[in-house]
């Protein structure tokens, strides 16, 4: 299953505008995107309330994952959008 | 004679319109179990009502741009969050009724923001605004908060909180209405600054309802129903007389003989700043302090004290600003100042009984408002709040004055102080009487407690009579003695307040036309007569009930 482990790059972590870019980025994706705090409990990541409730702050690392066709580039996608500061 | 329900007045004038409500934050339902061929349908009820409050945010969202929508539009993806409505819809088939699916699937989430903390903790209040609105609209219920039905309207609230308030339109409310709330509660204080009647601690309201239309009498302090066309004409040309006379007068206050009372504004907030100058006023009767002081770690530096304190004497150039020094302590704790333990904080150390702590706060205070002053025309009184010994008194004066503060008083808001006071006033060159506090600590009535308006009207005769001592005291020596509690804000409690001797009221810039126009109607004997009615008055409702009659 394709997944990555990225550091927040957004200074106020996971929280609003980026939250809300990356929760409007999963449900673009052909397949579900989940999102999950190293060693958590995986979420959806195109649920902004399981966003924000992960309480990810900047720097803290999160694991996306995906399954079944074009899996691979949504988590890439995705990935590049939680490593990104702001702009 | 028309029914009418009476609460307490505040405000002044009369206002006639459409009640419009604001919904009270009511208890839930009791649990309805939901068995399970009824699930289905009240797992689309709930699903339902979330598009609906969906629905709602985003069509309030269209006309927005920038920061506004971009809040509005991230409630709507919380809203519109398909794990949501998945947990509420669990909790549905799990046996729950719908206003308890919902509460339960806000609240799992309400309570992760929480314990993630900061920025994250700070979007539960949001969660809470979605999950009442999303109750309301599942059972068919007005939305909690500020009505906006589109047109002026006399909003009617059982009570109004600060953060509601902020929020209220002066041209859309034409007067205001609450079941609780007392006459020195923040409803009053803000009904001042609209310059709007209100009436408050008036529980019959809780009858009226939406669009019915009343007559609202902020000076009578009361509410009718329904009221016949010939009685809303007429109380519409006192309005408009009662206008005329406040804007046809200018000037220092005075009774119809030339007796000076001067009229003085309060200031308490940097952007409060611009319409209290502006005001036709003779200075500042109390600038509070605490503004530069909320919510931060630690004390401004002297500089920064300096700056601030020289734009308030800038903008007063040339007249009085009488400052009260830092009001720590009680409902305005400090980190740096206040002690967190104290189990009765009211009556802890607060006022100047912090300064004998930590002497620092009040020296560099005291520095900085002696280089404003210095460098600007305004005429600057300093004073010591929560003074409760003459020896206090005689401290704070003598530091002043080392300082190159020339002018140094006390406030009289402790009974001790008021049966002291010309003991007190004997080492200041004045006195200020709070009545908000003073009424607090002699009726031993919490400020903040709705349900002791009575205890703490400022009508109450016992009231009157402490400041009547406090007043007589400081004439005897000649001291200017002022208030600057709500009480001076109301025109005929004004007129009472210079008959007891008071020589100076500081008030909302709003209430200042009202004070004059009452001034100038009466001389300073007329004044007496009505205070000696109020202060021999068996109760407060009484007292007010003399002098109404006596002004007609």
């Amino acid at each position: 299953m394709p997944q990555r482990t990225v550091a927040i790059g957004a200074a106020g972590g996971l929280h609003a505008r980026p939250a809300a870019l990356l929760v409007q980025a999963a449900a673009n994706q052909p397949v579900p995107v989940t999102l999950a705090r190293e060693g958590g409990d995986p979420v959806d990541a195109r649920s902004l309330l399981s966003v924000l409730a992960l309480g990810a702050g900047h720097g803290e690392r999160v694991v996306l994952a995906a399954e079944g066709e074009g899996a691979e580039a949504a988590v890439e996608a995705l990935a590049a959008l939680v490593a990104a500061g702001d702009e | 004679m028309a029914r009418v329900i009476p609460g307490v007045g505040v405000g002044g004038g009369t206002a006639e319109g459409p009640v419009a409500r604001m919904a009270a934050p009511r208890l839930p339902p009791p649990p309805r179990a939901v068995p399970p061929e009824e699930a289905p349908a009240e797992a689309a009820a709930v699903r339902a009502a979330l598009r609906d409050v969906a629905a709602t945010l985003e069509r309030r969202a269209a006309p927005l741009t920038g920061a506004a929508a971009e809040v509005l539009e991230a409630q709507v993806m919380m809203v519109n969050d398909p794990a949501l409505a998945d947990l509420a819809e669990a909790e549905v088939r799990a046996g729950s009724d719908g206003t308890r699916a919902l509460t339960a699937a806000f609240g799992s989430f309400r309570a992760a923001l929480e314990a993630a903390g900061g920025l994250f903790a700070e979007r539960v209040a949001d969660l809470d605004d979605l999950r009442d609105r999303a109750v309301a609209a599942l059972l068919g219920l007005p939305v909690p908060g500020l009505p906006s039905p589109g047109h002026p309207h006399v909003l009617v609230a059982t009570d109004l909180a600060p953060a509601d308030t902020a929020l209220l339109d002066p041209e859309q409310v034409l007067a205001l209405v609450t079941e609780e709330g007392g006459p020195t509660g923040h409803t009053a204080i803000l009904a001042r600054g609209l310059g709007v009647p209100a009436v408050v601690a008036c529980p019959g309201a809780s009858e009226l309802t939406e669009g019915q239309r009343v007559l609202v009498d902020g000076g009578a302090g009361t509410v009718e129903p329904d009221p016949a066309p010939a009685r809303v004409a007429e109380a519409a040309a006192r309005e408009r007389q009662r206008r005329r006379t406040a804007t046809a007068l200018s000037g220092p206050g005075r009774t119809a003989e030339g007796h000076r009372v001067a009229l003085l504004v309060n200031v308490g907030a940097p952007r409060e700043l611009r319409a209290a100058a502006e005001a036709d006023s003779e200075g500042v009767g109390l600038f509070r302090t605490e503004f530069l002081f909320l919510d931060r770690a630690q004390a401004p530096s002297v500089e920064e004290q300096t700056a601030a304190y020289a734009r308030v004497f800038a903008a007063f150039a040339g007249r009085r600003v009488v400052v009260r020094t830092l009001d720590a302590g009680a409902d305005k704790p400090l980190p740096f100042a206040t002690a967190p333990d104290e189990p009765n904080p009211a009556l802890g150390v607060r006022g100047l009984r912090t300064a004998t702590r930590d002497p620092g706060l009040l020296d560099d205070q005291l520095t900085a408002l002696a280089r404003a002053a210095e460098a600007n025309t305004a005429e600057v009184w300093v004073m010591a709040p929560m003074v409760s010994l003459p020896a206090e008194a005689a401290a704070f004066a003598a530091r002043a004055r080392a300082y190159g503060l020339p002018t140094a008083g006390a406030m009289v808001e402790v009974p001790a102080a008021a049966l002291r006071a010309e003991l007190l006033a004997a080492d200041c060159d004045f006195l200020s009487i709070g009545t908000n506090d003073l009424a607090q600590y002699t009726f031993a009535a919490d400020r903040t407690l709705g349900g002791l308006a009575e205890l703490l009207d400022p009508w109450q005769p016992a009231l009157l009579d402490l400041v009547h001592r406090t007043a007589t005291a400081a004439g005897r020596l000649g001291r200017p003695v002022g208030v600057c509690g709500e009480a001076a804000a109301d025109p005929a409690l004004a007129l009472v307040l210079t008959g007891l001797g008071v020589t100076s009221l500081s008030a909302a810039p709003a209430a200042l036309p009202g004070l004059r126009a009452a001034l100038a109607g009466h001389t300073l004997s007329d004044c007496r007569e009505l205070a000696e009615a109020a202060r021999t008055a068996p109760d407060a409702a009484t007292a007010r009930h003399h002098v109404h009659a006596a002004l007609g």
